[in-house]
């Protein structure tokens, strides 16, 4: 008797794929992370794992909370969870209540990706959606700074185990971040601490260098559009160079506006987020200079000493408009016929 | 240095997937021993299907019309073997639904030998008499696509055609017949080059090879005659670089307006296997009734290429070839990329079909879709600089007219947004899907 044929599937070609998947492309983010953030351990010792691993649990709590019964559990596997509150973690104080950092995990999720339909759905960047609740919610405790502890692993803020509404100033040393310093005493952090991170600052935004090498990773590995961090920084360099032409004593130098503050963190990690940032190359370079202007403009201009968070969320909120206006031309069509 | 730069000539986008080509480059085409059944579809080609002449229980001679064009972008279609029809009625195509077919039994103990019509005296037929011979040698675009070839020889008046493009990218992986033909028969594809050159009254002949196989550029290089204006032009490894519209950019660096054909830019654009069909037909009297097949895939015993009789069931094709490994879960007629599954083992080899690649767990396992965290990945592979992400958020919504709008049928369902997407979304998939409502739905009465 002859044998029997195999029962033939009717999938449709193509059947090859890249190999790339989007839970591997998030965990590669946490992995271009984890030197900043064991650069965050050494500066900030225990505390910095209390705070980012406060937000990662209020990340993973919204996840599970708000996922329908029979997806439970399933939204953790795509690793967005875990890297959203790692980015907000990064973007805090050291000293921050841990209890406030898990408010805004959740906060990050539940507002800024569940309520919009789930991953690939949200308009903002939920990590600084979060960040900016945290800030409109604890002022104080968001803009407390400490002084970083210089390699004692053991050291804990004592503000970091406050109780839920007990204590909302953070006690100990408080300092001012570099901008800060140069903003309102025109005072300048020397270079080499601002590149290598022995600055005060939120925990992963210290180390300049350690946060380009990640990005590095993610270049190599196509994981980042190069266009997005590439025109921010240019922009900020060249907004800042010919600002400290002007006034070499009032505006930093362009290295300085580059490596201080959150510009760094967010050019690389979050205003690459891919769902809120254009898809279309020029879209990428219109999006990326929109963000430098507008932290320039904030820096400068503005009442506070940082601006890459509000920066990064206004062009979330330009993005669809952006991607609508640079769709490229179609092969064999002229120009205008999108 | 001019073949370096040529090298580096390539269209804007396109993917590169692994090539999988080892398993079948270095082996010689064999021919496929005859066997009993035979099955001829109607519809074998794009456009109207060819009208049967010949009634259950004829005596057919191998090569013999059975079935002549059923209107002009049609062909004609030969018997596959000398034997007995069996039978004209529906049979089961390749995408499942009945369709009409000659089903022929090939003479048992037949050696299959038929004396060939004698060579054509080609150069002394008008252009209308050559466009007819070639509709009734049943010569179809053998690179997949299978249109009909004397429709693109017919050019309208005021139309000039300056170049004639031999394809041989052969860029879908797995697939190395053309490599073969272009390896073994180098001098029957010059020839029937150069018949369509001096038929289309081109200037010259431009044979484009990816470089991926430079022994196929060598041989062919080396078997050009000097006084024929014919060059091979290196392409860059990618895909789709055997598009025809791609390739015609690769080239000569111009974008075929969306909507016209490759002779609004005065080129002619042909598969290598069609121009080797050209030669067969009109120097040795050979009208389309076999072709290179390559069976390849990780699910098959015995990789192959093979010289296999158009009807031949897929079933005799794979048994040649050893059989199917255990494990075997799906089975594509033509490349990776754009090829279609076939539902039964029972489905024939048509004119169009390049391969028979048999695959395993590995490449059809169903992957977990993610949602679109629009990276763009898709567009940076779509050739054509459409947006493949927005093509299936709409699909799905079946917003089909405002794909209509964003140019869907520009799209010409290479697959590189499929292959290039994290999240497994069944991009092209769902572009067919649309394309597919908007071409057959009828409008309701108002």
């Amino acid at each position: 008797m002859k044998k029997k044929d195999p029962e033939l599937l009717l999938f449709h070609a193509p059947l090859l794929r890249q190999g790339m998947t989007t839970p591997r492309a998030m965990r590669d983010v946490i992995y271009a992370l984890l030197p900043a953030t064991g650069a965050a351990l050494w500066f900030f010792g225990l505390s910095a794992i209390l705070v980012i691993g406060a937000c990662i649990a209020g990340a993973i709590a919204a996840e599970v909370l708000f996922a329908s019964r029979e997806n439970r559990g399933e939204s953790l596997h795509d690793a967005t969870g875990v890297l959203t509150g790692l980015l907000l973690g990064l973007t805090l104080p050291p000293g921050l209540p841990m209890w406030m950092a898990f408010l805004g995990g959740f906060v990050a999720i539940s507002l800024g990706k569940v309520i919009w339909g789930g991953l690939g759905h949200n308009l903002f960047n939920p990590a600084l959606l979060g960040r900016a609740f945290l800030l409109a919610t604890f002022p104080i405790a968001m803009t407390s700074w400490v002084t970083g502890g210089n390699g004692e692993f053991f050291n804990v803020y004592p503000s970091n185990l406050a109780l839920p509404f007990m204590q909302s100033n953070i006690d100990g040393v408080t300092a001012a971040t570099p901008l800060g310093l140069m903003k309102f005493d025109q005072e300048v952090t020397p270079l080499a601490d601002l590149a290598f991170g022995k600055t005060t600052g939120s925990l992963g935004e210290t180390s300049g260098l350690l946060l380009l090498l990640g990005g590095i990773y993610l270049w190599l590995r196509r994981d980042l559009d190069w266009r997005i961090p590439v025109s921010i920084l240019l922009t900020v360099a060249i907004f800042s160079g010919c600002l400290s032409l002007v006034d070499a004593e009032r505006f930093p130098s362009p290295l300085f506006s580059v490596f201080s503050g959150g510009l760094m963190l967010g050019a690389i990690y979050m205003a690459t987020d891919p769902v809120t940032s254009p898809v279309t190359p020029r879209g990428a370079w219109i999006f990326g200079i929109g963000v430098g202007v507008l932290v320039m403009l904030i820096r400068v201009f503005g009442g506070l000493p940082e601006g890459v968070m509000y920066a990064i969320l206004l062009m979330n909120a330009a993005t669809p408009l952006i991607d609508r206006y640079t769709q490229p031309r179609v092969f064999g069509r002229k120009a205008k016929s999108q | 240095m001019k073949s370096l730069r040529l090298l580096r000539r390539s269209f804007e986008h396109g993917v590169h997937p692994a090539h999988h080509k080892n398993q079948t480059e270095n082996l010689p085409i064999q021919r496929v021993p005859f066997g009993k059944d035979y099955i001829m579809p109607l519809g074998q080609h794009i456009g109207v299907p060819s009208k049967a002449v010949v009634e259950a229980g004829e005596r057919v001679r191998r090569g013999q019309v059975i079935a002549e064009p059923g209107g002009f972008v049609s062909a004609a279609l030969h018997s596959p073997v000398t034997g007995t029809i069996r039978e004209v009625g529906n049979f089961r195509g390749v995408d499942g639904r009945f369709a009409p077919a000659i089903a022929i039994e090939a003479d048992a103990y037949s050696t299959q030998q038929v004396e060939p019509d004698p060579a054509m005296d080609w150069q002394s037929l008008s252009l209308e008499d050559f466009i007819a011979a070639v509709q009734m040698a049943g010569i179809v675009g053998m690179g997949g696509a299978a249109f009909p070839s004397h429709v693109k020889l017919s050019v309208p008046e005021g139309v000039t055609i300056r170049h004639l493009l031999v394809n041989g990218a052969e860029c879908e992986p797995y697939l190395t017949n053309d490599h073969r033909l272009m390896l073994e028969r180098p001098e029957a594809l010059l020839e029937g080059a150069e018949i369509m050159r001096q038929k289309l009254g081109a200037q010259d002949t431009i044979i484009g090879i990816e470089a991926n196989k430079p022994d196929a550029i060598d041989i062919v290089n080396r078997h050009i005659n000097p006084d024929q204006p014919v060059r091979v032009v290196p392409l860059k490894v990618k895909y789709p670089q055997g598009a025809e519209k791609m390739m015609i950019k690769s080239v000569f660096g111009k974008e075929v307006p969306a909507g016209q054909l490759p002779r609004d830019v005065e080129v002619n654009v042909n598969n290598v296997g069609t121009i080797v069909a050209i030669a067969d037909y009109f120097l040795r009297g050979m009208p389309l009734i076999e072709r290179v097949v390559t069976v390849a895939g990780p699910g098959v015993t015995y990789p192959a290429n093979l010289i296999v009789p158009l009807g031949t069931p897929v079933r005799d094709v794979v048994r040649f070839c050893g059989g199917l490994k255990g494990g075997t879960r799906e089975i594509i007629m033509g490349g990776p990329m754009m090829g279609r599954p076939i539902a039964s083992l029972d489905v024939p080899v048509l004119k169009g079909c390049s391969g028979v690649l048999v695959f395993t767990e590995e490449q059809t396992a169903r992957r977990k879709e993610y949602p679109c965290i629009r990276c763009g990945r898709c567009l940076e592979a779509c050739p054509y600089f459409l947006n493949p992400s927005r093509f299936a958020r709409l699909a799905r919504a079946r917003m089909f007219d405002e794909m209509k709008a964003y140019h869907v049928f520009d799209c010409v369902e290479c697959g590189c947004c499929t292959f290039a997407c994290p999240s497994d979304i069944p991009i092209v998939q769902l572009i067919r899907t649309a394309k597919d409502d908007l071409t057959h739905r009828k409008e309701p009465d108002a």
